[in-house]
Parts: structure tokens; C-alpha cells; sequence
């Protein structure tokens, strides 16, 4: 199958190429950042979504399937940033499929999209609305860019839409939002607050994707690996320790004395847990996780030693 | 006092501890490779909070119990009883004695006010020991897992019943009903009694209280709400069975919560001859 990957430098988008080329899928990539060691197999096209270029793309290499990772966090990209990337981007690839006959788009979100709160519930389903952008506004912008491409399933129902809520990722690449919080020696946590944490390894979510692309499931879904642990048990068995301050300190304390620096609202993620059910994704596609949190742990505590 | 609770060199302390951590060990819950449950509730926590529990259920307080057979030693069920003594000492005996006195223990999970999740220390704690905010869709979740699913129908209004009122119920909420027939679970009733002895609320300060973040403070004749070592007593009754969607009308659903709430009715009178 033709597939084309938007953001696919990134570390997850490299995953997911690699995975697709060795499972014999033609794969073609769209991002703004190199990516020096492709595989020659792979065709990279260094273009900005947004950009006339970028829908050449789409008109000369005539994907089946388009796989939509080109979006962004608060830890990475300003506001402006964030609404050209993760709206902007969104718009463009659903009008460019449209226009040149895509069958598929799939676009991979983020479990925060439910929002964490302390009278929300522990194991979220697809049916909830986002409760978290009040306390959490830098999540505007994806929770919009989720709910953009969740109306495709209706404007245009003759293209099949897939939205996944990928929980968090961890393994040796190191990436994601989780893994860029663990990173450092010392992890800062809210003290008296110990939620849980959901995250699956690197491959994993790329092997979720490749699933999607063969079972091509209508909807929106939730994708996460194993069951979800505390954060004081991630800390530890990552060889890290927690930083644990006060609530109205925390705000003051991120970002200096070596912690890392953290949006505002993201304090309510590290006091309350964002969980969620996988059971119709893995209904859906038949996924099973391949690495349990012990290799998840230990493969990324091998990858970052502090 | 001291020597009595705790004995010569803490061992009365270091029995319970081991005990405690032994039974965690037979709790039949899906713990994973680092001893926690998908729920969240942790082997290491639930040891530590059941000795420090045990030593008030088995040695501080004199604990009367009856019907604990009452509880099925498997698969869900709820477990649904009267509000007694101005904090959560009710629930707190329930635990106990399903976790000390039933064979194999079971963990009892109850409702948690939303506050308790929002105050430090006491959220991590509550989520280690499987005691989540009280929604329906962590009640319809704990059931769908074949848990113990503890539930006071009284609600916040029956922890706020003062001394006089302690043998007393106030209005139940129907919710509990919907839930055991939609998700077919067996009610098992159960009444506590000498919570308003052990804890002897004379007022109730709402106001300082929402200042603190929790709903009241009681406030006892010795001014905080500090359980006194008196005899207290804990009754099962036979479990009860209900048909039905829990899509009916409000009437309907009624009378079946009467029922039970006459159950518990009969069980704190029962209790109360007891005791005395």
C-alpha cells in the first residue's frame, strides 16, 4: 500500500516509516526536518504541510493511506506555532486527501485530550468530551486539531477516518512528552499527589498504526499497551528521583534548579491520572501490546541513564 | 493504654504488619510485576494501611461482628449499609473485616468524596488502596471487575448525623439501586453501630470546614473527632437480589431501596441488643 507519513523525522514518525517499509507498505514522508539515515526506500520530502508543495505530493505520489503525525506539544512550539501546525497542518492534509483521492487518513492524537481532573473518571472512553483545556489551556490547540479531524467522519463520509488517542510513549528513542520529563536525574512531582501513568513502548504504537492501516477502523479510538502505574513507580524503576514540591511552589520551581520546564497547566497531569479504556481499538484491530512496562521501563532507563 | 494497643517492643505492631502483608498476598486482585492492580491499588500501600487499621479494629476499638458469611467470597457485589460517627470510621471497620475476618480477604472499594482526591497525601493513599471518587463510572467499572463495591445510599449527609442521631437514617439516594440491577449485582446490607459513641459529634462546623476544603469539621465534647475506644458493632445481613434495568421509573425504584434501607433498619436494632 502507498502510504504517506506527515512529521516523519520525528522520532515516532521514523518508527512508524520503518515499520511500514519492513512490512512492505511504499512509504513516503512530508516534514520540514531532516531525516539523514532514511531508508533509501523511504522518499523524504523536506515541505511545509501547509505549502503548494506539499500537495504535489499528494498529486504525484497518490497515497491510500495518510498517516498524520505533524503535530506539536506546548513543550516544543509557541502558541502561533501550534495553531499553524496542529490546525492549520490538520485542515490541509483532510482537504489534500480529499482532493486526491486518499482513502484512509489517520490521525494520531494524544490521550491528554480527556484532560486530568480529580473528579474526572479513572478510564476514560472515546464517547467524553475534553474537560481538561480550562485547567490546561496549551492543549487548545491538539484538542481542537482532534476534534477537527473526528468531524471528517461525518463532512466526508466516504473517506475513512481513523482519530487515535495514543497514551504516552517511552522506550530507547526517547520520545514523547513523558519520556522529555523523565529525562533528567531528578523528575518534579506535586507532593501529597501520586497519579497514574499509561504509556506504551515506541514500537508498539507504531505496530498500533500499522494495525489501523490493515483493519481500517471508522472512529475514534484509544490506543494504550500495558496496564497503567503510578508515577512514583515509573521515577523509580526508570532510576530517577522525585522531586516532590509543594502545590503552590510548583509552579515557581519547574523549570530552575535542573527540573524540567513544564506548561502551566500540565501541574493537573502530574496530580491526577489520564487513563484510558483501549478495549474498541483493540477490538477493532485485534492490537496486543508487545512489550510490557517492565521492558518498556528498563529499555528506556537503558537508553537515558542519569 | 499504650502496651495494651501496641505491646512490649511493638509486637503486637510487627504481628499485625506480617499478617497484613500476608493476606495482601492473598487478596484476589490482578496485580502486576510491581504489585499494582489496574485500578491503581498497590500490595505496599494496602500492608501498611491495613496494619495501622488492624491495630484499631482488633485492639483499639472492641469490634463486634456478625453475618461477615453473608459476603460472597467472590464476584461483585455491593455492599450497602448506614452512615455512623462524624468521619469515616464506618467504612473504615467495613474494610477491616473484609479484609481481616473473611476467607480469602476481599478489598473492599469504596466511593470516596471528591474532596479526598483533591488533598494531598490523602489522594495518593486513597488511590493505593482502591478507594476512587465516587462516580458511577468507577462504581460500573469496580462491578464489571467483580469487586466489592462499598456504598452508603446517606451520602455526606449521613457522616454529619450528630450523637442523637446516631441509630437514626436519613434519606437514601436511589442511585445504588439503578446501578446493582443494571449491572446484576447482589446487595448485601449491612448496619454499623457505636460509631456516634465512638465518635460523639455534638456540632457540625460547616463553614470553617469549606475553609479546610472538605465539606463540615465535627466537633466531640473533647473538640476533635478522635475515636474513643468503646465497643462498636458490625452486621451483615443475607444478600439481596433485584431484577430489573435500572432504566425505571423513579417510584418503581423506591420501593426496592425502602426494602433495603428497612434491612439495614432491622440490622441496627439487631445490632443495638447486641451491644447492649
Amino acid at each position: 500500500m502507498k502510504v504517506l507519513i506527515t512529521g516523519i523525522s520525528g522520532a515516532l514518525g521514523r518508527e512508524v516509516a520503518l515499520t511500514l517499509d519492513a512490512a512492505g507498505h511504499e512509504v513516503s514522508g512530508l516534514d520540514v526536518r531532516p531525516w539523514h539515515d532514511a531508508p533509501k526506500t523511504v522518499a523524504l520530502h523536506r515541505v511545509d504541510l501547509r505549502k503548494r508543495a506539499a500537495e504535489d505530493v499528494f498529486r504525484h505520489f497518490r497515497p491510500e493511506a495518510v498517516i498524520h503525525m505533524a503535530t506539536v506539544t506546548a513543550f516544543v512550539a509557541s502558541p502561533d506555532e501550534r495553531d499553524r501546525i496542529n490546525l492549520g497542518g490538520t485542515r490541509a492534509v483532510f482537504e489534500y486527501a480529499r482532493a486526491h483521492g486518499v482513502k484512509h487518513v489517520v490521525f494520531v492524537g494524544r490521550h491528554t485530550f480527556y484532560g486530568a481532573s480529580s473528579d474526572l473518571p479513572l478510564f476514560h472512553r472515546e464517547d467524553e468530551p475534553p474537560m481538561g483545556i480550562s485547567a490546561f489551556p496549551e492543549l487548545a490547540d491538539l484538542v481542537a486539531a482532534d476534534l477537527y479531524a473526528g468531524s471528517e467522519l461525518w463532512r466526508y463520509p466516504e473517506l475513512c477516518t481513523t482519530v487515535l488517542r495514543v497514551c504516552y510513549t517511552l522506550g530507547p528513542r526517547g520520545h514523547g512528552t513523558l519520556a522529555g520529563y523523565l529525562r533528567g536525574r531528578h523528575v518534579p512531582t506535586v507532593f501529597g499527589f501520586d497519579p497514574l501513568f499509561q504509556f506504551m513502548h515506541e514500537n508498539d504504537v507504531a505496530h498500533a498504526i500499522g494495525a489501523t492501516l490493515k483493519a481500517r477502523p471508522r472512529g475514534v479510538f484509544n490506543v494504550a499497551g500495558p496496564p497503567a502505574l503510578p508515577l512514583s513507580v515509573i521515577i523509580k524503576q526508570t532510576g530517577r528521583k522525585r522531586a516532590m514540591l509543594p502545590d503552590f511552589a510548583f509552579e515557581a520551581m519547574v523549570g530552575r534548579f535542573g527540573l524540567p520546564a513544564l506548561p502551566v497547566g500540565a501541574v493537573e497531569h502530574i496530580k491526577y491520572p489520564v487513563v484510558v479504556d483501549p478495549k474498541a481499538f483493540n477490538d477493532a484491530t485485534d492490537f496486543i501490546a508487545r512489550y510490557d512496562e517492565v521492558k518498556t521501563l528498563a529499555e528506556f532507563r537503558q537508553a537515558f541513564p542519569v | 493504654m499504650f502496651t495494651h494497643t501496641f505491646g512490649h517492643n511493638g509486637s503486637v505492631f510487627r504481628s499485625l504488619s506480617q499478617e497484613a502483608r500476608e493476606r495482601v498476598e492473598r487478596l484476589e486482585l490482578p496485580f502486576g510485576p510491581y504489585g499494582v492492580d489496574p485500578f491503581g491499588v498497590s500490595k505496599r500501600h494496602l500492608a501498611q494501611f491495613f496494619t495501622t487499621l488492624g491495630l484499631f479494629y482488633r485492639h483499639y476499638l472492641t469490634v463486634v461482628r456478625e453475618g461477615i458469611h453473608h459476603v460472597p467470597s467472590r464476584g461483585r457485589v455491593m455492599l450497602i449499609g448506614n452512615h455512623s460517627g462524624g468521619v469515616a470510621l464506618d467504612g473504615a471497620m467495613v474494610l477491616a473485616s473484609l479484609f481481616f475476618d473473611r476467607e480469602p480477604p476481599r478489598l473492599a472499594q469504596g466511593m470516596a468524596e471528591k474532596f479526598i482526591h483533591k488533598t494531598p497525601v490523602m489522594s495518593s493513599w486513597a488511590c493505593r488502596t482502591g478507594q476512587l471518587t465516587g462516580l458511577p463510572e468507577h462504581a460500573e467499572r469496580l462491578l464489571a471487575a467483580e469487586r466489592a463495591l462499598l456504598v452508603f445510599p446517606e451520602g455526606a449527609r449521613g457522616t454529619a448525623k450528630l450523637y442523637k442521631q446516631r441509630d437514626s437514617l436519613v434519606e437514601f439516594g436511589t442511585g445504588f439501586m439503578r446501578l446493582a440491577m443494571k449491572m446484576r449485582t447482589p446487595i448485601v446490607p449491612f448496619a454499623f453501630v457505636g460509631g456516634g459513641e465512638a465518635i460523639p459529634t455534638i456540632a457540625n462546623l460547616y463553614g470553617l470546614g469549606k475553609r479546610f476544603g472538605v465539606p463540615y469539621l465535627p466537633v466531640t465534647p473533647y473538640l476533635f473527632p478522635i475515636p474513643l475506644p468503646v465497643k462498636v458493632g458490625l452486621f451483615y445481613g443475607p444478600p439481596m437480589h433485584f431484577e430489573g434495568t435500572g432504566n425505571e421509573d423513579d417510584a418503581h425504584v423506591q420501593v426496592m431501596v425502602e426494602g433495603v434501607k428497612e434491612k439495614i433498619r432491622a440490622l441496627i436494632h439487631l445490632g443495638r441488643e447486641v451491644l447492649t
